[in-house]
């Protein structure tokens, strides 16, 4: 697959993104928009019909990654059929008798086709194989609850089992206040599963993808051996409406973007998607050392 | 007799509030609830969120001077800061070394701008991190008091990663090869709690409250209206009662008459006697044991149903074949992706 590259250097096309992104970070209905209107919601591309699903769901023109569903990430990251889902059938009860959860979660259910808020299975990338876990916004905000958190540490915890690498993929608003408590405990339960990955001497690969913020910025998110991030992505703890809220003024335009975190030092690398497979695959490589204890 | 009392104090605020001539409609009806035992769950939860943020209870600082034969205080994160907010050091604790970790609040409001309302910066939990390493090189038992609203929302936070600070003493407290008792003494709020609060034995106090969100945050969201704090509180099942009703907590620790605030010394004391009796117990076990036990307390967290426990699905195709060879040989035996370390079979089903 290539993909055209049109309007100059990506510094260029970032900071012709920033200035005109002005929409709800939390916005999810930005492909939906950009589907309906043919046009993108943040530069006004014209946007043929099939060509964001040709070039990894990204604007030609203002680069804007457009969020993905697991399934598509799947797709676009790992070697075709090698997919395998685990633990498909864990779905959430409901601890604290919150009113209307389980409703709210049959009918994201529906909408989704997704059993929560995070798809994990088995795959390769270039014929290396991985334990990967691919989290959704599109279900219930990426919250983590009870099944997040255990298929997270599941997924982790298969790598050890297996010998395998660990790839995972954020995205969430934060914590599943459906939940309470035991939302709160699944950032322990993952913090741990990540340690004994590490304990086993393997590699924990985490692609922080838009948006990541709240226990899952705070738990497994920065726990990787290597982080990266989408460009753009919005990435943090406390929300930016709390921020505001704090200091009482409006937000600097990159602040908590990738690229604000690459120079804080907090992540590795921007990688952009269309070249995510081939840095995943090179790390990949990098890690297969046999251990020395 | 607590009627009693309780008709006493429904007395006062009524003089005071002819005398001032103020509103106080919603606290008369909370106490006319109470004393005719109407069943008001939400009530009480938000009485135990006021009671958990009064001003006048005892500070992290003020429970290790009474519990601690002596006390030393250790600064900064080696880093580049050191945050008034989360205090920590070493003490001596019934004749035995220990090192101490908590939130430290403000009494007054100079205070309370110096701790930042007991509101850490990353600063304050990479303080915690060195210290729970120091701790872990020299033997020494980690105990952690909570008392927090949450980590400080704010730029300053966020640019020096405040999510990375947290997520680190995740990690690590959860594989701290000492044992470490949590008392959650006053507010426990969200990730800023928890990260000081992965322990082998945690405890709130009566009147203690910890949860995900705070009430205010959860109403302004969930119930869109945030002075349906007082809901928010009722559902979020916050109470030190609910938490252990769940199997989070490992007790509850009584507090003086009218609460903590009115007896420091009282309060700490039995916070000792409860710390003393579980550091006996966790002293006996090995490292590698006390890891297991905390591993498995975390594993075990979670509400779910797993109607046929792990599956891998399976499917034909060329490189199934192949993964089949090289990995699922080594899957056979496996109805949990858990490992030797013994974690539970499949979720908790209620
Ligand atoms: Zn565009």
């Amino acid at each position: 697959m290539t993909r055209k590259r049109t309007g100059g250097s990506l510094l260029a096309r970032l900071q012709r993104r920033r200035t005109r992104r002005k929409a709800s970070p939390f916005l999810i209905r930005e492909r939906t928009l950009a589907r309906r209107k043919h046009q993108c919601p943040f530069c006004h591309r014209h946007i043929e019909e099939g060509e964001l699903e040709k070039n990894f769901f990204v604007c030609p023109e203002c680069s804007h990654h457009f969020r993905l569903s697991p399934r598509e990430r799947i797709r676009l990251l790992v070697d075709p059929d090698s997919f395998r889902e685990t633990d498909r059938e864990l779905t959430t009860l409901n601890p604290l008798d919150f009113p209307g959860y389980e409703e709210k979660i049959r009918r994201v259910m529906n909408i989704t086709e997704l059993g929560e808020a995070v798809v994990t299975g088995v795959g390769a990338i270039e014929g290396w194989e991985i334990s990967l876990a691919v989290m959704s916004f599109q279900f219930m905000g990426g919250s983590m609850g009870s099944v997040v958190g255990e298929k997270i540490a599941r997924a982790i915890l298969a790598g050890v089992r297996l010998q395998l690498p660990v790839v995972v993929f954020t995205a969430s608003g934060g914590a599943r206040m459906q939940e309470g408590i035991f939302s709160l405990m699944q950032m322990a339960k993952t913090a741990r599963a990540a340690g004994r990955l590490e304990e086993a001497g393997l590699p924990l690969f985490v692609v922080l993808t838009d948006p990541t913020m709240g226990g899952v910025t705070a738990s497994f998110g920065m726990l990787g051996d290597v982080t990266l991030a989408e460009p753009g992505a919005l990435i943090g703890f406390a929300g930016p409406r709390v921020l505001e809220g704090t200091i009482k003024e409006k937000l600097p335009d990159d602040f908590q973007r990738s690229e604000f975190l690459l120079h804080s030092g907090f992540i590795d690398r921007v990688v952009e998607r269309e070249k995510l497979r081939s840095v995943l695959a090179f790390l990949l490589k990098a890690h297969t050392r046999p251990r020395l204890d | 007799m607590k009627k009693k009392k309780l008709q006493q104090k429904l007395q006062e605020l009524l003089a005071l509030a002819e005398r001032d001539r103020i509103d106080i409609r919603e606290e008369i009806s909370r106490l006319r609830e109470k004393i005719t035992g109407d069943d008001d769950p939400a009530g009480r939860a938000w009485a135990k969120v006021l009671k958990a943020r009064e001003p006048d209870r005892p500070t992290a600082l003020d429970l290790i001077e009474n519990m601690a034969d002596s006390f030393l205080e250790l600064h900064g994160d080696r880093a580049g800061g050191d945050d008034p907010a989360l205090v920590g050091g070493i003490g001596l604790f019934n004749g035995e070394p220990v090192t101490f970790l908590g939130h430290q609040k403000g009494r007054n409001l100079k205070g309370n701008i110096l701790r930042n309302y007991g509101m850490a910066h990353p600063e304050g939990y990479r303080k915690a991190h060195r210290l729970a390493r120091q701790a872990e090189k020299f033997g020494r038992p980690v105990i952690t008091l909570i008392d927090t609203p949450g980590a400080y929302p704010g730029i300053a936070s966020e640019r020096r990663g405040i999510a990375e600070a947290i997520a680190a003493n995740l990690k690590l407290f959860s594989s701290l090869k000492v044992p470490v008792l949590t008392v959650i003494f006053g507010e426990g709020g969200s990730g800023g709690a928890l990260g000081i609060g992965v322990g082998d034995r945690i405890f709130m106090l009566e009147n203690a409250v910890y949860s995900v969100i705070s009430p205010e945050g959860c109403a302004s969201i969930l119930l869109k209206n945030s002075d349906q704090a007082p809901a928010a509180a009722g559902l979020l099942k916050l109470t030190a009662d609910d938490l252990l009703g769940f199997g989070i907590i490992d007790g509850i620790i009584p507090e003086p008459d009218g609460g903590a605030a009115r007896d420091h010394p009282a309060a700490a004391a039995v916070i000792k006697e409860v710390l003393l009796r579980e550091l006996a117990e966790l002293r006996l076990l090995s490292p590698a044991q006390l890891i297991k036990n905390r591993s498995r307390r975390l594993a075990q967290i979670g509400s779910f149903s797993e109607p046929n426990g792990f599956l891998m699905e399976a499917a034909p195709g060329k490189w199934w074949n192949r993964l089949r060879e090289t990995i699922v040989s080594r899957l056979p035996a496996i109805t949990s992706p858990y490992g030797e370390q013994g974690e539970k079979e499949t979720g908790r089903e209620e």
